[in-house]
């Protein structure tokens, strides 16, 4: 009774084993067909359509795309606007998020619940009163416009994970702070700041992973080439030359490289980023 | 060195009065403890005479100055926190030395502070480790060690010992008391436990629900308590208290023999007796004051406690020194030494007599 | 305002209002000022710009035809059959997505719970789909669904579940489903983790004092884990759900809400009419009306959640 059978547990190891593969397959093979296209030469694109993995390689793809399109372009005017909102959207979310930690002030309950409901509410329903608004003051198709509104955008989720990572560090040391001598200020430029960086590497790093996927706002608000985003560039390039798969496939392996490195880098604080402003509240 | 007062201080928080009309004087170099059940506002107090909590109204003066509206960092007083609150990205030298530091003194100097100061604590193999890789005794002497390289006006202590084991609370708390005795500084000393406060304090101030209930030093709260609180919150075991029939003259204890206490006041009436668990002679059963008895013994080697079941009255607790031959379940006569009786009006206060 | 004063000369219940006023209403705001700016200028006034778009006429393509037209753009949303569409629509795409999300992660944070080999790089494998930017899955997922480079109408026409390989994309009565499998293969990872999460915080006890009183795996996971991750489960899923019925990254880009709208849910439909018609009025009284409809159910949610605290 007490003892599983041999062939009970071992049919469960099985079971599991398959399971697990099951969830690394269906999690891996759409980014390794992106792979195997961008690497499958030209020639052999449809003789070797559903084949695993094409019998010749090349970087051909590649090349095309860094070389002779404007993707590099995209790619750095996306860096520019993820890397500005991401740095912006930090600085101003510690402010928040540290006042959230340690203060209690009037109207903090209805500002708290302000942000909380901007987070529930589809942002595409402002879509067209931004359109207009970023138009009546002449920033159509600038960066600078992008970076404003991803940084609102994303203050309410960063301000409630860097509220959680003040949290985290208890009240006493600045206490002891300020009792050793520190202004409010001094001390947390000099005990919590240090403290927080990781907070503020994830925070970066949410906020970076957000801006450098967002593409309707892009859509709507860039149409100058110069200033395309990735996203825009590249959905504006699969639209008009639609049978260039393998270059659009690399295109699409170099915007993957900075999301996972950033995935990387933060995937420790995934829980807390997942979790910031859901369960809170 | 500071003298520290405090006047009718008032600390409410929206319309809830957690400290009511506090009246303190601490002299030059004493050590105060602040002792109390959680709750009492003992912390509350301490955070306010360091600056990190908005005094509500009163007045607290350092050497004379009004402290109201003086920020924390501007008040020179050291706390040691409950918690430590050890920097835990500096080392402890620079742990140590912040206050130094924030205040841009000369670093030859900061340095010969924290070299006397970790000598002192015997910490000097450990300057350079984070705090993380210290034991929690080695943690709590940093957080000491911060206190005494500023040579401030005064300590304050937020139970400090309260996060140690008990054999490195015994140890940490005499090194308090040396402390004191070496750099005789004013210091203010908050916990909850009985011992530390009988064991280190100058005066011990009593508090409950947000009163300052008796204030004293420890021979004087065990002998002359205020009241029904204080006599049960000094002293371990906890004291007994009986309720008495009184005609105002002789009084009676549950079935007992009716008996006087001379000297009491004109006119007082009590309503309870304390007795505290050593006060009692344990005699054959025909021979006491009352039959009783012992429900459950126990033998700690030093002492014996006996829980007595007398009739009318309930259960006492009766503490003997050495070993007593007493067995549970036996029939014991127990006679009370009359003067070391506390007698306590209806509102539980003290009567002196 | 706060500084060394020991003259004393000011009374001090006047002192004490004047530092609690500082800390209670100024310092705090100093920190949260450049937010609430932001927040009320690109997310609030907007908003409010927008209600009022709902009751105008503004065509971007029609430059003339401007003006308060009062309640038309609801009358005509009203006999509008591609929102009544659109809803049933942003229904199934939600119901389906999050049903398989849910299932398909809480499978996997309870592996992710259990011990095995090569652990932590097998979760940085699976979770990777998260990091995927949303275009990026939708553009991999359209060509995977493409006869011509993809494998999947293949795979299908081989099982039998396709007559021939042809992209369901382009199947009224299919298109919808390419867009939640990219849903569903884009969101596990946030079930998986958020779930597992909550597994981790359950007292490992309690399953040991569960097995000394007999239970069996499968008791202990509905006795056990089941009531102590409901919680967490229904404020999860009913805030997901919000933000997947109004996520139309994935259906714009694999389908454009076509064909013949069969994969249009309501944000989809109100960034269609204000990116391609161009109709910012239409578009802003299809928003209001989305708006509408979520402050319903938020209210439900708030009504659900009293319920299920108070039992």
């Amino acid at each position: 009774m007490m003892h599983q059978s041999f062939f009970t547990r071992s049919f469960l190891h099985i079971g599991k084993y398959a399971a697990l593969s099951f969830y690394l397959v269906f999690a891996l093979f759409p980014l390794f067909w992106l792979l195997k296209i961008a690497v499958t030469p030209d020639q052999l694109m449809f003789s070797e359509g559903t084949r695993l993995w094409p019998s010749l390689m090349t970087i051909e793809n590649f090349s095309i795309v860094v070389l002779q399109t404007d993707f590099v372009a995209y790619f750095g005017n996306s860096l520019i606007v993820s890397l500005g909102t991401a740095l912006v959207t930090t600085v101003i979310a510690a402010a928040t998020g540290y006042a959230f930690s340690r203060f209690d002030f009037g109207g903090k309950r209805i500002i708290v619940a302000l942000m909380l409901i901007t987070q529930m509410f589809p942002l595409l329903m402002i879509i067209a009163p931004i359109y207009k608004i970023i138009a009546s003051v002449g920033l159509l198709n600038s960066l600078t416009s992008l970076i404003i509104v991803y940084t609102a955008f994303n203050i309410p989720f960063a301000s409630f994970l860097m509220q959680s990572f003040f949290d985290a560090i208890p009240r006493e040391l600045e206490e002891a702070a300020m009792v050793d001598g520190c202004t409010r200020f001094a001390a947390l430029r000099k005990i919590i700041f240090p403290l927080t960086l990781p907070g503020l590497g994830a925070t970066l790093g949410f906020v970076f992973t957000a801006a450098w996927s967002e593409l309707l706002f892009a859509l709507m608000l860039i149409s100058k080439n110069e200033t395309m985003t990735f996203p825009v560039g590249l959905l504006t390039f699969v639209s008009k030359f639609s049978v260039d798969w393998g270059q659009m496939m690399a295109a699409g392996v170099l915007a993957l490289i900075p999301s996972c490195f950033f995935f990387i880098f933060i995937q420790r604080y995934l829980v807390q980023g997942l979790t910031a402003g859901a369960v809170k509240g | 060195m500071a003298h520290l007062k405090l006047n009718n201080v008032v600390k409410r928080y929206g319309s809830v009065e957690v400290l009511r009309d506090i009246n303190l004087d601490i002299k030059d170099g004493e050590f105060v403890v602040l002792v109390g059940p959680s709750g009492c506002g003992k912390s509350t107090l301490l955070r306010m005479i360091a600056g990190l909590e908005p005094i509500s109204g009163g007045d607290f003066l350092i050497d004379g100055n009004r402290m109201n509206d003086v920020p924390p960092r501007d008040r020179d007083i050291a706390m040691v926190f409950q918690s430590y609150a050890l920097y835990p990205h500096m080392d402890v030298a620079r742990n140590m030395g912040f206050s130094m530091e924030i205040r841009n003194a000369p670093t030859q100097d900061r340095i010969s502070r924290i070299r006397q100061a970790a000598e002192t604590l015997g910490l000097s193999v450990l300057t350079k480790r984070l705090p993380k890789a210290l034991s929690g005794g080695q943690r709590q002497r940093v957080a000491m060690g911060r206190a005494i390289v500023r040579d401030p006006r005064a300590f304050l202590f937020d139970e400090p010992l309260s996060n140690l084991d008990a054999a490195l609370r015994v140890e940490m708390r005499l090194e308090i008391a040396k402390l004191h005795q070496r750099l005789s500084a004013t210091m203010i000393y908050v916990t909850h436990d009985q011992v530390e406060a009988l064991t280190l304090a100058d005066r011990i101030v009593v508090l409950n629900d947000g009163n300052i209930q008796q204030i004293g030093s420890p021979l004087d709260l065990y002998e002359r308590p205020a009241n029904r609180f204080v006599a049960q919150f000094i002293g371990s075991p906890t004291m007994n208290v009986v309720p008495v029939e009184s005609d105002g003259n002789e009084m009676v204890i549950g079935k007992g023999p009716a008996f006087t206490l001379p000297h009491l006041p004109q006119g007082a009436v009590v309503t309870e007796l304390g007795i505290r668990p050593e006060h009692f002679h344990v005699v054959d059963p025909d021979k006491g004051q009352f039959k009783a008895v012992a429900d459950v013994v126990e033998h700690l080697g030093s002492d014996t406690n006996i829980y007595a079941d007398v009739e009318g009255i309930g259960l006492l607790l009766v503490r003997r020194h050495g070993n007593i031959a007493v067995r549970s379940g036996e029939t014991i006569g127990l006679t009370i030494q009359k003067s070391h009786v506390h007698a306590f009006d209806a509102n539980g206060m003290a009567l002196r007599f | 305002m706060i500084d060394k004063a020991s003259d004393g000369a000011t009374p001090g219940s006047e002192r004490a209002y004047r530092s609690f006023y500082w800390r209670y209403m100024v310092e705090p705001y100093l920190y949260l000022t450049p937010a609430l700016v932001l927040i009320g200028g690109v997310m609030m006034f907007p908003l409010i710009i927008g209600i009022s778009y709902s009751f105008q006429s503004i065509e971007l393509l029609r430059p003339f035809n401007t003006g308060w037209i009062g309640l038309d753009n609801y009358l005509d949303l009203w006999s509008d059959r591609k929102f009544w569409l659109a809803l049933e629509n942003t229904f199934w795409w939600t119901f389906l997505s999050i049903s398989f999300q849910f299932t398909l992660g809480l499978g996997l944070a309870m592996l992710l719970n259990t011990h095995f080999y090569g652990k932590r790089l097998f979760q940085t494998l699976v979770f990777l789909p998260w990091a995927v930017p949303t275009f990026l899955s939708a553009l991999t997922w359209s060509w995977l669904f493409n006869p011509v480079i993809g494998p999947l109408p293949h795979w299908m026409a081989g099982l039998g579940i396709l007559s021939e390989p042809y992209n369901i994309l382009g199947d009224p009565d299919l298109a919808l489903w390419g867009p939640i499998v990219a849903n569903i293969w884009f969101g596990i990872p946030f079930f998986a983790i958020t779930l597992l999460a909550a597994l981790q915080s359950i007292p490992s006890e309690l399953y040991e004092a569960a097995a000394i009183d007999g239970a069996s795996p499968w008791q202990s996971f509905t006795k056990i884990t089941l009531p102590f991750l409901a919680p967490m489960i229904a404020i999860t899923v009913m805030l997901r759900t919000i933000w997947i019925a109004n996520f139309a990254d994935l259906i714009f880009v694999m389908t454009g809400g076509g064909p013949a709208n069969s994969t249009q849910i309501v944000s989809s439909y109100i960034f269609t009419t204000a990116f391609r018609k161009l109709d910012f009025g239409y578009a802003s009284a299809i928003a209001v009306a989305l708006l509408v409809l979520l402050m319903m159910y938020a209210v439900f949610l708030l009504w659900l959640r009293k319920k299920l605290v108070k039992v």
